[in-house]
């Protein structure tokens, strides 16, 4: 078991590195130099050339590629991400307090997604083949193929400004705070995120818990007397949690992706709206930063479930 | 998001005509997707899609980007099936062209992920040992980033584009595509005709167009389908967030980008409904379709 993790945090480390040596390379192809960017106009007129010599050669940039990428390496493993090229403030500072709503829209969005996907999903191999069944596989189908942004729309539409229920945008309203302002903010961005998601669970569940059902076990368990309500939660539900949890784990990236998409419509002040505004107003530092945080996030996430997967399956311990 | 529930109406008698003799694959595979009604409709709607796709500058009478400073954000009417948008321009012949991009790029980007999943899934399956973990690791690493955020780095350090879209969707929608193809590839390597085509002499690059490919035609057909719904969906989310299709070119995605508006979601819904039905509809379609291709592909797959 301990070899097996530390060959998949390798991997991971390794992968990290080339996801860094990409976004490098991207970066460096930019046509924008960094530098001259960050001198401000009336200066760029009157001979700054040696001036910005004098920089780019602080900086590092006159120097051979592969130690430049060094330098930003070592720096950004430090948690110096830069400067943001509009106003200046540092980097990890601004994605610092962007991270908090961003996990908080994801966690609930998760936790919505799984309570839609249990039940339905749990419903659904049980009565394989039925009305039930196929009602939950349109369910599953319209979560996957409607897109996110136009459930939102149609959820402002409809909660925000035909019934006046629920607020349209933001995290809170500055003049009324209290839990039930917080709360009503977070409700529609949550559920929608949490209906966009929860398909993929959904698909999961049901054919995890198919299999678990035909097991031996559960004959069983049915012939020893135990209330269908028991085998199902006691016995299968237990084991079918395997493939499931590895499934949430892997799939935190595409509800990220989904978070970045709510957090536009939503003008949810997170991580996502960061980096869409920042793109355009093409502050690269910024874009860099999010990436990295993104790598680690996902990357952390594969290796939780790798984790995950060791711990709660007592077969894969034995390799 | 990759993978979409399997059993819909039409599985059963799918597999009950499984064993029906006397025809060609193809015609069983078809007959099967025909009791797959869902799926028949869904090819319905999406003819008529592509139709108003390719007739759309025949079909709406409007130029899609002719300004009309005196006709703007109009209610639909005779004159204006679907109104107008907030510079005047008519939204019903916006739509109908924006099919076309949409549909363009869907397909594009698809067909990029089949070739890259094909080529990829086809050499790890074949060559085996390290080339087969790596090609696998990658494919695991791929799928696990989202390629909404992806895009949005590379549009935010590159700009934003279509070509840059394009790749994004294709590079990172590649490894269902190529796990597909490794499996087949794999159950087919130590077949008897595949050892004698290796042993005349046959190069991987002859194994896999020859034998291969052809063998994986049907699965691949379902998970090229599948693809496709994937990357309209996509395409219309990052022009939505003005990442992809920069306007005046019409696309469903960026026909919403309008909306972002509380007034006009409020008091113009004809802007942002026709367009957002439109893609759900057609990814929901193409998405049927796959269901019931994989039916008719291999019915014992669900």
């Amino acid at each position: 078991m301990g070899a097996y993790l530390a060959r998949r945090l390798m991997t991971n480390v390794l992968v990290f590195f080339l996801i860094t040596i990409a976004i490098f390379w991207l970066v460096h192809k930019t046509p924008g130099d960094p530098i001259a960017m960050r001198i401000p106009p009336d200066q760029l007129n009157s001979g700054t050339a040696e001036y910005i010599a004098q920089r780019r050669h602080e900086l590092g940039l006159d120097r051979p590629i592969v130690v430049q990428y060094w330098f930003w390496l070592v720096n950004a493993v430090q948690g110096d991400l830069g400067y943001s090229l509009l106003n200046g403030r540092p980097v990890t500072e601004l994605l610092a307090e962007r991270i908090g709503p961003t996990v908080e829209l994801m966690l609930v969005g998760l936790l919505i997604s799984l309570l839609i996907a249990f039940p339905l999903g749990i419903l659904a191999a049980r009565r394989r083949n039925s009305a039930w069944d196929y009602g939950t596989a349109v369910v599953s189908l319209g979560s996957v193929s409607i897109p996110v942004f136009f459930v939102a729309l149609i959820g402002i539409y409809l909660f925000s400004l035909k019934l006046q229920l629920l607020p349209a945008s933001g995290i809170s309203d500055p003049t009324n705070p209290g839990l039930l302002d917080t709360l009503s903010h977070l409700v529609l961005p949550a559920v929608i995120l949490g209906f966009a998601n929860s398909g993929t669970y959904l698909r999961y569940v049901r054919s995890s818990m198919i299999t678990e059902l035909n097991a031996d076990y559960v004959r069983t368990a049915e012939a020893k007397g135990a209330s269908p309500r028991r085998v199902v939660v006691r016995h299968a539900l237990r084991n079918s949690l395997i493939p499931v949890l590895t499934v949430i784990a892997t799939n935190m990236g595409q509800l990220l992706g989904g978070a970045v998409v709510i957090e536009q419509v939503f003008a949810w002040p997170g991580m996502g709206q960061l980096a869409v505004s920042s793109v355009f107003q093409q502050d690269y530092s910024v874009i860099v930063g999010f990436a990295l945080l993104v790598a680690i996030l996902v990357l952390l996430s594969n290796l939780l479930a790798d984790v995950l997967y060791t711990l709660v399956d007592p077969r894969v311990r034995l390799r | 998001m990759t993978d979409l529930p399997a059993d819909l109406p039409g599985e059963l008698e799918a597999r009950a005509d499984a064993s029906a003799g006397r025809s060609t694959p193809w015609r069983t595979g078809l007959r099967r997707f025909r009791r797959h009604t869902v799926a028949v409709v869904s090819v319905g709607y999406l003819l008529l899609v592509v139709a108003a796709a390719v007739f759309a500058p025949t079909l709406s009478g409007y130029d899609p980007n002719a300004v009309d400073l005196e006709h703007v954000r109009e209610a639909p009417s005779a004159a204006h099936w679907l109104g107008t948008d907030p510079t005047g321009r008519d939204v019903f012949s916006r739509l109908l062209h924006a099919a076309r991009v949409s549909l363009g790029v869907g397909l594009a980007a698809a067909g990029l992920a089949v070739v890259f999943g094909t080529l990829l899934g086809g050499l790890a399956g074949l060559l085996g040992r390290w080339v087969d973990s790596v090609v696998m690791r990658l494919a695991d690493v791929f799928l696990s980033f989202p390629t909404v955020v992806v895009t949005v780095v590379v549009a935010g350090i590159l700009g934003p584009s279509v070509p840059t879209m394009i790749i994004a969707i294709g590079l990172f929608q590649w490894p269902v595509c190529g796990r597909i193809v490794r499996g087949v590839t794999l159950s087919l390597r130590e077949q008897e005709y595949l050892l004698a085509a290796r042993a005349a002499g046959a190069g991987s690059f002859w194994l896999m167009t020859r034998h291969i490919v052809p063998a994986a035609l049907p699965p691949i057909s379902v998970a090229a389908t599948l693809a496709v719904a994937q990357a309209i969906g996509l395409e219309s989310t990052l022009s939505f967030l003005g990442l992809g299709v920069q306007p005046p070119t019409p696309s469903w995605g960026n026909m919403l980008t309008d909306a972002q508006s509380l007034t006009v979601i409020a008091g113009q819904p004809w802007l942002w409904l026709a367009p957002g039905i439109a893609v759900a509809l057609t990814v929901l379609a193409v998405n049927f379709i796959g269901d019931g291709l994989r039916d008719a592909v291999d019915p014992r797959q669900s």
